[in-house]
C-alpha cells in the first residue's frame, strides 16, 4: 500500500482540551454521579472543534467514489442512479417526524403510502400478498423460507428439509437456508447457463422444501426452461422461491408470480432505487401467491374501515394479522423513510410504462456492453443477456488476473465491475451497467476495457500494481484478512510486530 | 502444477494418502483460490463420515468453498495447528497442511495422479 494522500485519523487529530461544543449552563438540579467504580474513565473519544470534524469528514469522502461520481457497473448489485426527487420526499415532515408507535389515526399518510406500496408490489411480480417488513434481501429469503416450512408444516408434511439451489445462485440462499437448520442440495447449471434439468429431475423427491432460484440468474441468463423447472418443483411438492436480486431485468415484461414462483423477495434497494453500498440501508419485501398469504408476518397493512366515494371519507388504514402468521420479522415497519417513501416516489415517478422502459434499457445496455467487449474478453456464456453478463478476466499466456483487471479500472475512474463471482466463471467479472447509462459512459468503460487489455500484453507490471491514481494504491488483501484489527485504537500491551 | 503420485485424488479436489488416511486439498485448488486466510474444520475426532460429507470450509481472498472428504472412515485426528497458519494451505498443501486423518478409511470417488491431471487441465480451458 502507497498512500499519497494522508489523512489521519480522527483520534490522531484529537487534542486533549479542544471541544467543539459549549455547554449551555444547566436547567436542571444537579444531583450527584454514580459511585466513582461504576464511572469509566478510559474512552478516549477524540475532542475537536467542529470545523476540524468537518474537514477530516470533506477529506475523507473524497476519497470515497460512488454511484454519484462515476459508472458503477457492479454485477448483481443493480448500482443504479437514484433520482434525487426521493431525498425530498423522504424528507418531507410527514415522514420524518413520525414515529411507528403513534396511535394509526395520526400516521394515515404512511399507513396509506405502505398499504399502496403493497400493492404495487404485488401486481408488479404478480402476487396476492406482500410483506415490507424485511430489512434487506438475505432477511427477506429467510422470511420466505419460514413460510414454506411453515406451509409444509400446516399440511402435516413434517419430512421436507431440503432445499434445491443452483451452483450460480447468490451465497445468501445456502446461506438462509443454513440459518434454518436445512440442508442444501446443489443443482449444476448446463452448458447454456441454464439448471441442469437431468440433476433437478434427480434431486426431486418428498423431502424437497423447494427451489431457490434467481432468474436472471448471476450469469446474467433467463433461465430458457423456466417453466420446466417450476413444474418439476412442483411436481414433488416443493414450493418455487425466487431470488428477486435480478428483478430490473423483468419489469412490465414477464411476473414471477404468473411463471408459477410460489415466493419472491423484492430487493428494494437495487431494483426501485434506494441508494445502497457501504452496508445499507437495504428493504427486502417478500411476495407470496395465494396459498401462501396466511403465513405472512405480521403486521401487514390493512384497510379497517372502507372509505367512501364521496371525495371526503378516506379508508382508515391500519395493521392486519395473517390467520396462520409467521410472527413478527422485525422490530416496528421496517425501513421506512430510508425505503419505502423512496421507491414509492420511483415507482409513482416511473408508472407502467416507465417500469418496462427500465428493464428494456437495462437489457439493451449490457447487451451493447457484452456486444463490444466479446472479441476481447471471453464470454463463457455467450447469449442474449439480461441485465448483466459474466467475462472472463484472463487471457492466454498472461498471468494477468480478473483483480488486477478491476484494479487497472480504477486508473480510468471507473468502479470496477463484481469479481470472482459467480463461482462457475474462473476470473470473473460480472458487469451490470444499469438502465441509466448513456451511450457514451458505456463505450468509455467499454474502450476502457479494450486498452486494459492490451496493456496486459505490453506491459503487466503496469495492471500488477494498479490502482496507480487512487488515493491508495493496491491493498494488501491478505494481511487485511489475516490480520485483523477492528477497533480504532491498539489495545494496551497489543504486539504490533506480530 | 503438483500431484504427487502416491495420493489420490477426488473431482472436487481433495486429496486423499491411502497409506496414512491423512485428507487435504490439492495444489491445484490452493492455486485457484488464491491466498487463503481462514480455515474452519468441522468433524472432530472419533467422529465417523462418509465420503463426501463437508469436512471444513476454506476462505481466500477471492472466494469461500468447502472441502469434502474424499474418503470414508474414522475420524483418528485433526490437524489443530492449521487454523493459526492458513497460509500453509498455499505453501504445503500436501505436507504441514493436512487437515483430517482417518482411520479404518475407504476412498471414496478418487482417482489417481495422471487422470486428477488431466481433470484439472479440462478445466483450464
Amino acid at each position: 500500500m502507497d498512500p499519497k494522500i494522508v489523512e489521519p485519523t480522527i483520534f490522531e487529530l484529537s487534542s486533549h482540551g479542544r471541544i467543539g461544543v459549549t455547554m449551555p449552563a444547566s436547567d436542571v438540579p444537579e444531583t450527584a454521579l454514580p459511585p466513582k467504580d461504576l464511572l469509566r474513565s478510559d474512552l478516549p473519544l477524540p475532542e475537536l472543534a467542529e470545523v476540524d470534524v468537518v474537514r477530516h469528514y470533506m477529506h475523507l469522502s473524497k476519497f470515497n467514489y460512488s454511484v454519484d461520481s462515476g459508472f458503477y457497473p457492479l454485477g448483481s448489485c443493480t448500482m443504479k442512479y437514484n433520482p434525487k426527487i426521493n431525498e425530498d420526499t423522504c424528507r418531507l415532515p410527514g415522514f420524518l417526524f413520525t414515529h411507528p408507535l403513534q396511535p394509526i389515526e395520526t400516521v394515515q399518510g404512511n399507513l396509506a403510502l405502505m398499504y399502496q406500496l403493497q400493492e404495487w408490489l404485488k401486481e408488479i411480480a404478480g402476487f396476492a400478498g406482500v410483506t415490507l417488513q424485511p430489512a434487506a434481501g438475505a432477511h427477506g429469503e429467510f422470511t420466505g423460507v419460514l413460510m414454506m416450512r411453515a406451509y409444509h408444516k400446516s399440511r402435516g408434511d413434517h419430512k421436507r428439509m431440503k432445499m434445491l439451489i443452483p451452483d450460480a445462485a447468490h451465497g445468501t440462499n445456502p446461506a438462509s437456508v443454513g440459518m434454518l437448520g436445512m440442508s442444501v442440495v446443489t443443482i449444476p447449471s448446463d452448458e447454456r447457463g441454464n439448471v441442469d434439468l437431468k440433476a433437478l429431475e434427480a434431486a426431486c423427491d418428498d423431502t424437497v422444501v423447494g427451489m431457490m432460484l434467481t432468474n436472471p440468474n448471476t450469469l446474467g441468463m433467463f433461465d430458457e426452461n423456466i417453466e420446466k423447472v417450476i413444474a418439476l418443483v412442483h411436481k414433488c411438492g416443493g414450493l418455487m422461491y425466487g431470488d428477486g436480486a435480478n428483478l430490473n431485468a423483468l419489469l412490465g415484461i414477464v411476473r414471477p408470480g404468473d411463471l408459477g414462483f410460489d415466493v419472491m423477495h423484492f430487493n428494494l434497494h437495487k431494483t426501485f432505487a434506494v441508494p445502497h453500498g457501504g452496508g445499507g440501508p437495504g428493504v427486502g419485501p417478500v411476495g407470496v401467491a395465494a396459498h401462501l398469504v396466511d403465513f405472512l408476518p405480521e403486521p401487514l397493512v390493512g384497510i379497517l374501515e372502507e372509505g367512501e366515494d364521496d371525495g371526503e371519507t378516506a379508508p382508515l388504514f391500519g395493521y392486519v394479522k395473517p390467520a396462520k402468521t409467521i410472527g413478527r420479522m422485525k422490530a416496528f415497519n421496517g425501513h421506512f423513510g430510508g425505503g419505502f417513501v423512496r421507491s414509492f416516489t420511483y415507482i409513482a415517478m416511473h408508472g407502467p410504462d416507465g417500469l418496462k422502459d427500465i428493464a428494456q434499457y437495462a437489457v439493451l445496455n449490457a447487451n451493447y456492453l457484452q456486444a463490444r467487449l466479446r472479441s476481447t474478453y471471453h464470454i463463457p456464456y455467450d447469449r442474449i443477456c439480461m441485465h448483466e453478463f459474466v467475462a472472463e478476466g484472463r487471457f492466454e499466456g498472461s498471468d494477468v488476473r480478473a483483480l488486477d483487471i478491476a484494479k487497472r479500472l480504477m486508473d480510468y475512474n471507473f468502479h470496477p465491475p463484481t469479481n470472482y463471482f459467480p463461482l462457475i466463471v474462473p476470473e470473473a467479472l460480472m458487469i451490470e451497467p444499469t438502465e441509466t447509462e448513456n451511450k457514451d459512459t458505456l463505450d468509455a468503460f467499454a474502450d476502457a476495457l479494450i486498452k486494459i487489455a492490451e496493456e496486459a500484453k505490453s506491459q503487466p507490471e503496469l495492471l500488477h500494481n494498479a490502482p496507480h491514481i487512487t488515493p491508495f494504491g493496491r491493498m494488501d488483501e491478505v494481511k487485511a484478512a489475516r490480520e485483523l484489527v477492528l477497533c480504532c485504537w491498539l489495545p494496551e500491551g497489543y504486539d504490533t510486530s506480530a | 502444477m503438483n500431484t504427487p503420485a502416491n495420493l489420490k485424488y477426488a473431482k472436487s479436489d481433495e486429496w486423499f494418502d491411502p497409506a496414512t488416511g491423512k485428507v487435504g486439498i490439492t495444489d491445484y485448488a490452493q492455486n485457484q483460490l488464491s491466498d487463503i486466510v481462514f480455515i474452519e474444520i468441522f468433524v472432530e475426532a472419533g467422529e465417523t463420515i462418509e465420503a463426501g460429507k463437508a469436512i471444513a470450509s476454506v476462505e481466500s481472498v477471492k472466494a469461500s468453498s468447502e472441502i469434502y472428504a474424499p474418503a470414508s472412515g474414522k475420524v483418528a485426528a485433526i490437524n489443530k495447528d492449521l487454523p493459526n497458519k492458513p497460509e500453509s494451505l498455499n505453501s504445503d498443501p500436501f505436507g504441514s497442511a493436512w487437515m483430517i486423518q482417518l482411520e479404518s478409511a475407504s476412498a471414496g470417488d478418487v482417482m489417481d495422479a495422471a487422470a486428477y491431471e488431466k481433470h484439472c487441465e479440462e478445466r483450464a480451458h
